[in-house]
């Protein structure tokens, strides 16, 4: 080996990527990257979805192995072929969705593929030695015997980072960490990056909220298709500078919207409960009323009943207590109605989970744009469907929302997140409902698909539609709700006006900590 | 207690131990394969061939472990096939399977055709190609006892080599799998492959060890039906067997121990079904002999389908491993 290959590597540099190209297909997801992060530093790498942000940590941790460059760890060069390779160099990563073994305890997970020998009996008094050490140092208590799957998100996200810490990591990659935590969890796993990056160890976390970049990270790189587009120190940047630079141009962080004109109720929910095949309450005596020209948000962590309130409003789960109307029409456990019937009142439903409700990702574009509405008489002969009927209204949607590329006879799949809701969105909004329940309408969609959707949802409104929003992001609540409604184990535990919501105050509620002012909840909560 | 009811009901046990033994290997080997993610329903036809190869190299070369070696050899080699297709080609576990079973369904005939003109059996082996039962230590004192001695002589004794070996196998899988690091992986694998591979362990490595044990394991359940249960092989021997093991580990919830007693009571019920034929039984008369036999299929079938609703096999069972893009 060349002798220029040490000197030439700075060995302050804890990652060194050298001009990384990897190809899936046509798909150029990393086109010469090349990254440099000091050594204990946090380091952030921003991006819009499909920016090859999870494909260029994915090569580092050995997932994928790159088509061109080197890597250099420490100053060192270091092939890394797999991820056992990524684990001897002192790296580790928490995926976004958790790599851990649900029927296995806490200890069993951390120990998983670094057990001390052939028999487990030793691996775990080691493994419960460690586990106490690295609780002392970092301050990451976890229970460790419990179960994975009866903890919560946010202690899950804890034994990742633990395991990680366990095989010695000193590299230490998270990969949207926040996406499912509160705020309270996301404010915790920061203090824990803090005191880790005291201890010496290197940060690199992957986000697109560039809120949390700002707080918490000493550099920041920037990534737009496949390419590093900028690096900053992030006390010399800002958010509309990280903006820009992801979307490579100016974006709005804030939506332009007249105040709501509420006029009559069109949803009305009273004392609706479901249970679920355990007996267990993931509805609970929930009342809400949605009124014409509204927009209702619905905040609350995922789990806590949301979705199951969109799955008996739009008719796919039957009400099990309590009534719903919908512009006149009362839906009771005794008469329910399918999803069909749902949507002849009026009701159109954007599904929170795109992929296997929004959309069929075999079918093309076009088919998926009429999804619910195939029985319409249009798109039908006595017999046969009418193709060129379908493809006109298809490319007549992905016109009217942007959606790109105008193609009704791609494969739904081939269409990116963002593309894909729009689609989506083209489809219930067309027929103008007078009811739209709409769930996560912006979860994994770039910057640029976020504002143009905002638009289109509060236009909706303002056109006289009562419009039910779940999210998972605050922001998007605040922004686009009029009042926001916050659930918790099915109940709900609280309302303000957007106006006068805060973060803060939401986490809390969303958390069940907070009491909000008896002024501001209109309903009884039951005990 | 009457006489002849007191040997019926030894005999009866004695009977389900014998029964039993190649259903708790093939149950053993069914939870390595399917805790490590690889269903496996060519345990039937692993069974079966490992009975044909047992008996045919115990015909020619006269001895009992050469036929059983060459019984695991064979076995292992048709886990690799299963492996090369679900394993290396994320190929459907089902299919494998079942196409394995049509094979051996078909080239055990073809073979003892064509090796030994007996229309597909084996010759008829002498005991010394065989394995013949074994007299536990102190059998003639202990015999003696009453009850306890039959016990001893009749139920726990009086078996050959291999049937004791079912029973230590179970020990032995519950040994690997909860306490050895191969265990936890292979548990591990089972669930969530890519916390495995993302652990910097070969997932597909670690899979094919486990289809290689089930290999081993029915290898030697094949023996055992043909050289040691029986003197040769006969066309189709292992009827269903390999398929009632895969039921007893679904209903162990894919446990060794309570595998165990789920093919033991599926033994139970066979040798029962045996003994029940041309019994006259009050007010109904005398059952035909077809409903006996057919008593332990439908109780699997009613058995499976009230408790086994609830056992959750391992998550990522049938489930090809590969890396998500």
């Amino acid at each position: 080996m060349a002798p220029n290959d040490i000197t030439s590597s700075d060995s302050t540099l804890a990652i060194d990527l050298r001009n990384i190209s990897k190809s899936f297909g046509t798909v150029q997801a990393n086109k010469h990257v090349n990254l440099k992060v000091e050594t204990g530093t946090i380091h952030g790498i921003v991006g819009e979805n499909g920016a090859g942000k999870s494909t260029l940590m994915s090569i580092l941790y050995g997932f994928y192995e790159a088509d061109e460059g080197e890597i250099h760890i420490f100053g060192k060069r270091t092939p890394i072929r797999n991820s056992s390779d990524a684990i001897g160099a002192g790296i580790g990563m928490v995926h976004q969705h958790f790599m851990l073994v649900e029927n296995f305890t806490v200890l069993e997970n951390v120990m998983l593929g670094a057990e001390s020998g052939a028999m487990l009996a030793r691996s775990i008094t080691d493994a419960a030695a460690e586990l106490d050490r690295l609780e002392h140092e970092f301050g990451l208590s976890v229970d460790k015997d419990a179960l994975i799957s009866d903890l919560p998100v946010g202690q899950l996200q804890r034994v990742e980072i633990l395991k990680a810490l366990y095989r010695g990591a000193r590299i230490l990659i998270l990969d949207e960490p926040t996406g499912v935590l509160t705020p309270q969890e996301t404010d915790q796993l920061f203090a824990i990056l803090r005191s880790l990056r005291e201890q010496g160890t290197t940060v690199i976390i992957i986000t697109h909220k560039l809120r949390e970049i700002m707080a918490l990270t000493d550099h920041v790189s920037v990534m737009r298709q496949g390419e590093i587009v900028a690096s900053r120190t992030t006390s010399e940047t800002s958010r509309e500078e990280l903006a820009e630079l992801m979307v490579g141009r100016k974006v709005r962080m804030t939506i332009d919207k007249a105040p709501a004109q509420p006029g009559d109720p069109l949803l009305r929910v009273e004392n609706l409960s479901v249970h679920d095949h355990y007996g267990v309450a993931r509805l609970d005596h929930v009342s809400l009323e949605v009124c014409a020209g509204e927009i209702v948000g619905i905040a609350g962590v995922s789990g806590n009943g949301q979705s199951e309130l969109l799955d008996v409003l739009s008719g796919i789960l039957p009400p099990g207590e309590g009534e719903v109307l919908i512009n006149d029409h009362t839906v009771t456990p005794a008469h329910h109605t399918d999803p069909e019937q749902v949507r002849s009142y009026s009701v159109a439903h954007v599904p929170e989970d795109r992929l296997r409700r929004g959309l069929v990702r075999e079918f093309m574009a076009a088919e998926s744009a009429i999804l619910g509405y195939q029985n319409a008489s249009e798109y039908n002969g006595i017999f046969l469907t009418k193709p060129s009927a379908i493809i006109n209204h298809s490319r007549h949607l992905m016109e009217a929302f942007d959606v790109r590329p105008t193609h009704p006879s791609l494969k739904s799949a081939n269409f990116s997140g963002g593309n894909q809701q729009k689609l989506i969105l083209a489809r219930e909004m067309d027929p103008n409902p007078k009811v739209l329940l709409v769930g996560q309408p912006t979860r994994g969609v770039d910057i640029g698909a976020i504002e143009f959707i905002h638009k289109q949802i509060v236009a909706m409104r303002d056109e006289g539609s009562a419009v039910l929003l779940v999210s998972g992001e605050l922001d998007e609540l605040m922004s686009l709700a009029d009042r926001i409604i916050v659930m918790f184990e099915g109940r709900i535990v609280g309302e303000v006006a957007a106006a006068e919501a805060d973060e803060k105050m939401l986490g809390l509620m969303m958390a069940n900590a907070h009491t909000p002012e008896p002024t501001l909840s209109t309903e009884e909560v039951p005990a | 207690m009457d006489v002849s009811m007191y040997t019926e009901i030894i005999s009866a046990l004695s009977a389900t131990m014998r029964v039993s033994t190649p259903l708790i290997l093939a149950a053993m080997a069914g939870i390595f394969s399917e805790r490590s993610g690889i269903v496996d329903i060519s345990l039937e036809g692993k069974l079966l061939a490992g009975a044909f190869i047992s008996a045919a190299v115990a015909a020619v070369t006269g001895s009992a472990w050469l036929g059983l070696g060459a019984a695991i050899v064979a076995t292992m080699l048709l886990s690799l096939l299963h492996g090369f297709a679900s394993i290396t080609h994320n190929g459907n576990q089902v299919v494998s399977g079942v196409a394995i079973n049509i094979i051996v369904s078909g080239m055990t005939v073809v073979l003892g055709i064509a090796w030994f003109h007996q229309s597909g059996q084996t010759p008829s082996l002498p005991n010394t190609a065989r394995f013949m039962p074994l007299h536990l230590p102190g059998s003639e004192t202990i015999g003696n006892i009453p009850i306890l001695g039959d016990i001893y002589t009749k139920i726990l004794g009086g078996h050959n080599l291999l049937v004791y070996v079912a029973f230590l196998s179970v020990a032995l899988t519950w040994w690997v799998l909860f306490k050895t690091r191969f265990g936890l992986r292979l548990r591990a694998v089972g669930e969530n492959p890519n916390a495995v591979d993302t652990a910097g362990i070969s997932v597909a490595w670690l899979r094919y060890r486990a289809v290689l044990i089930a290999g081993i394991l029915t290898g030697i359940g094949g023996t055992y039906i043909s050289i040691a249960q029986n003197a040769s092989f006969i066309r189709e021997m292992s009827a269903g067997q390999g398929y009632i093991a895969l039921a007893a580990m679904i209903f162990g919830k894919w446990k060794p121990v309570p595998a165990m007693f789920a093919s033991l009571m599926f033994g139970f019920l066979d040798a029962l079904s045996i003994r029940l034929q041309g019994v006259e039984i009050a007010g109904i008369g005398q059952i035909p002999v077809q409903a006996i036999q057919a008593l332990p299929y439908i109780l699997t079938v009613a058995i499976l389908a009230s408790f086994a609703g609830r056992a959750v096999a391992p998550k990522a069972d049938g489930v090809p491993y590969v890396k998500e893009r």
